[in-house]
Order: C-alpha cells, then structure tokens, then sequence
C-alpha cells in the first residue's frame, strides 16, 4: 500500500496547532442534509465541496456534519448554518458551485448569500426561485 | 440513485440513526462468478419482527418528517432488476444486517460509482461510529478501519479536513490498486 498511517500521522501533527483552534466555539456549524431524499438529489457532491472549501480557505473554527431528512425533500440539497449563538440560515437546492459562493461569502466573511436561501412565510416554504 | 455508492451511504445512514457504534461494510465483485454484493451489517438498536416484514413498503417509516421511506425500497428494487437479491435481517438490541447483491453485468446495473466520496461523506456523518470497508475484487482485498486510523491518531473524531483528505486518497489509491488487472 502506498499510502501509510505513519504518513497520515506525520500530516496531522504538521497541522496539529491548527486542530486545536477548530474546537473554538466561535465558528460556524454546518449541517447538510443525508436522508434518502437529500442523497438522490446530491447531498455528496456538496459534502465532499463544503470539506474542500473550508480546507482551502483555512476556516479552522467551521465543522461539517449530518443530519437526516428536514422534512423539505423537494429543496434538497439542503444545508444549515448555524453561527455561534445558533442562529440558523437554510440554503436550498445547493449545488458544489453555491457551496462555494456560501463558504467564501457567509462562513468566510460573515455575509449570507440570501439568493440561495429558504423563505418562510406564514408558515409556507416560498420557493426562492419565485422569491422575488 | 444513479450509483450504488449512494445506495450504500443512504443505507449505512440508518445505522446512524440506529445508534450503531460499528458499521461493517463488505463489497464483493467476482468478474468469475458475475457478481456483485453489498453487506452492511451494524450493531445498532435493530428493528422489531413486525416492522421487518414490511420494512421494504415505501409507504412504511418510522420518521415523522414526511410519510414515505425509500431508502431500503430503492435499493431492493435496484437489486432485484438486476437478477439479484435483497435481504434484511434484524434482532433487537443486537443489529441489522442488509444484503443487496446484482448480477454484474446486468445491463440495468448503475455504476459502483464514487466509493471515495461515499467513504469520506460516511466518515464526516459518523461521528464517533466506526466503519470497517472491505472491498473484494476477484479475490484482491482492500481494507479501510476507521478504528485503526483513530487508535494511531490518538482521536476520537476523524472529521477534519487533512484526516479527510488522506482518507479520500487512501480509498480511492487502494481500490484502484485490487482493480488493476
């Protein structure tokens, strides 16, 4: 095998320093959805981007996971920000070019990208393609 | 799904939620005997016998979000249009095994697709779970441990960006090289 873990271990040590400041409470939470609904309609291919993004912007205080089906399955690709005081912002219908746009703009700078978002009024999902 | 790959991380997705501690995930692809199987097997809560028998009818979910549940009907039917099978089997507080084998060269059987997106989008969503991934190709085995990795790491989460990257590589090098002819 060409790759070893001693190799891996050598890698993670050079970025040990970096590591420990990722468990900052300051950061952002980004949670994508991974039910059925949201995998058909390419939860991957955003996870995968999401990771590479905030690797190769060095945003060590940001933390990606899961959840499962929010329930909005015709918006997936779904992803949630949570910022420190757990406010939320939903995205929907993402793709890997948004993710970039919303790691550069929203986790990077701080500034949502509202034309990606979810609108809620009245209790009513407004789709944001007709959001206006 | 448009891979078998995304079958496999929808799947391994309700070991999650099942509370699994480890998921065992085995692929075997024989070229000989035209085959290809997928085994999922986890140490989760399990599924009581009455929900069993129909855990395959979309119209059956425990979920509370919306009133269909595909996943494990999905995969069932990919596997059964392929002249395969589908198999589950379950005991409380035990685990749940999932077997969905195809025959290989069937014209209707959708890619393996990704595995090394599968795997580091599994290890991102896992949490603390372990994955164990063996991949047997004509008798050429790969093996991925989450557990090992952690051990020698000396932590208990591998969702981190430079683990993650490694990861992606280590699979997707180690599938090619029991693929190579």
């Amino acid at each position: 095998m060409a790759k070893s873990l001693a190799e891996l271990k050598a890698i993670r040590e050079k970025k040990l320093n970096e590591i420990n400041l990722r468990h900052g409470k300051n950061g952002y939470r980004v949670v994508v959805g991974m039910a059925t609904c949201g995998i058909a309609a390419g939860a991957r291919p955003v996870m995968v981007k999401l990771m590479e993004e905030v690797d190769a912007k060095g945003l060590v205080d940001v933390t990606v996971a899961q959840t499962g089906c929010i329930g909005s399955c015709r918006l997936e690709p779904i992803v949630e920000v949570y910022d420190a005081n757990n406010e939320k912002v939903t995205y929907v219908h993402m793709t890997p070019e948004k993710v970039a746009k919303v790691v550069d703009q929203h986790l990077a700078q701080g500034k949502v990208v509202d034309e990606y978002t979810m609108t809620v009024v009245d209790g009513k999902v407004i789709d944001p393609t007709v959001k206006g | 799904m448009k891979e078998l790959s995304l079958h496999i991380l929808d799947i391994t997705q309700n070991s999650i939620r099942a509370q699994a501690k480890l998921v065992k995930l085995l692929i075997i692809e024989s070229t000989a005997n035209n085959e290809l199987t997928i085994v999922i097997t986890d140490d989760g809560c399990g599924i009581p016998a009455d929900r069993l028998e129909n855990i395959t009818d979309p119209f059956v979910t425990t979920r509370t979000t919306r009133k269909v549940g595909l996943g494990l009907s999905l995969f069932k039917a990919a596997a059964e249009a392929c002249g395969g099978y589908f198999e589950i089997s379950s005991t409380l507080g035990v685990g749940t095994k999932v077997i969905g084998s195809f025959m290989r060269d069937h014209i209707d059987r959708v890619p393996l697709g990704n595995m090394a997106d599968t795997v580091l989008t599994m290890v991102m969503s896992f949490g603390e779970t372990d994955l164990i991934y063996q991949h047997d190709f004509n008798n050429q085995l790969f093996v991925f441990n989450t557990r090992e990795i952690k051990d020698t790491l000396e932590v208990e989460s591998l969702n981190e960006p430079a683990i993650l990257n490694w990861i992606r590589e280590f699979v997707s090098e180690g599938l090619e090289e029991i693929m190579e002819e």
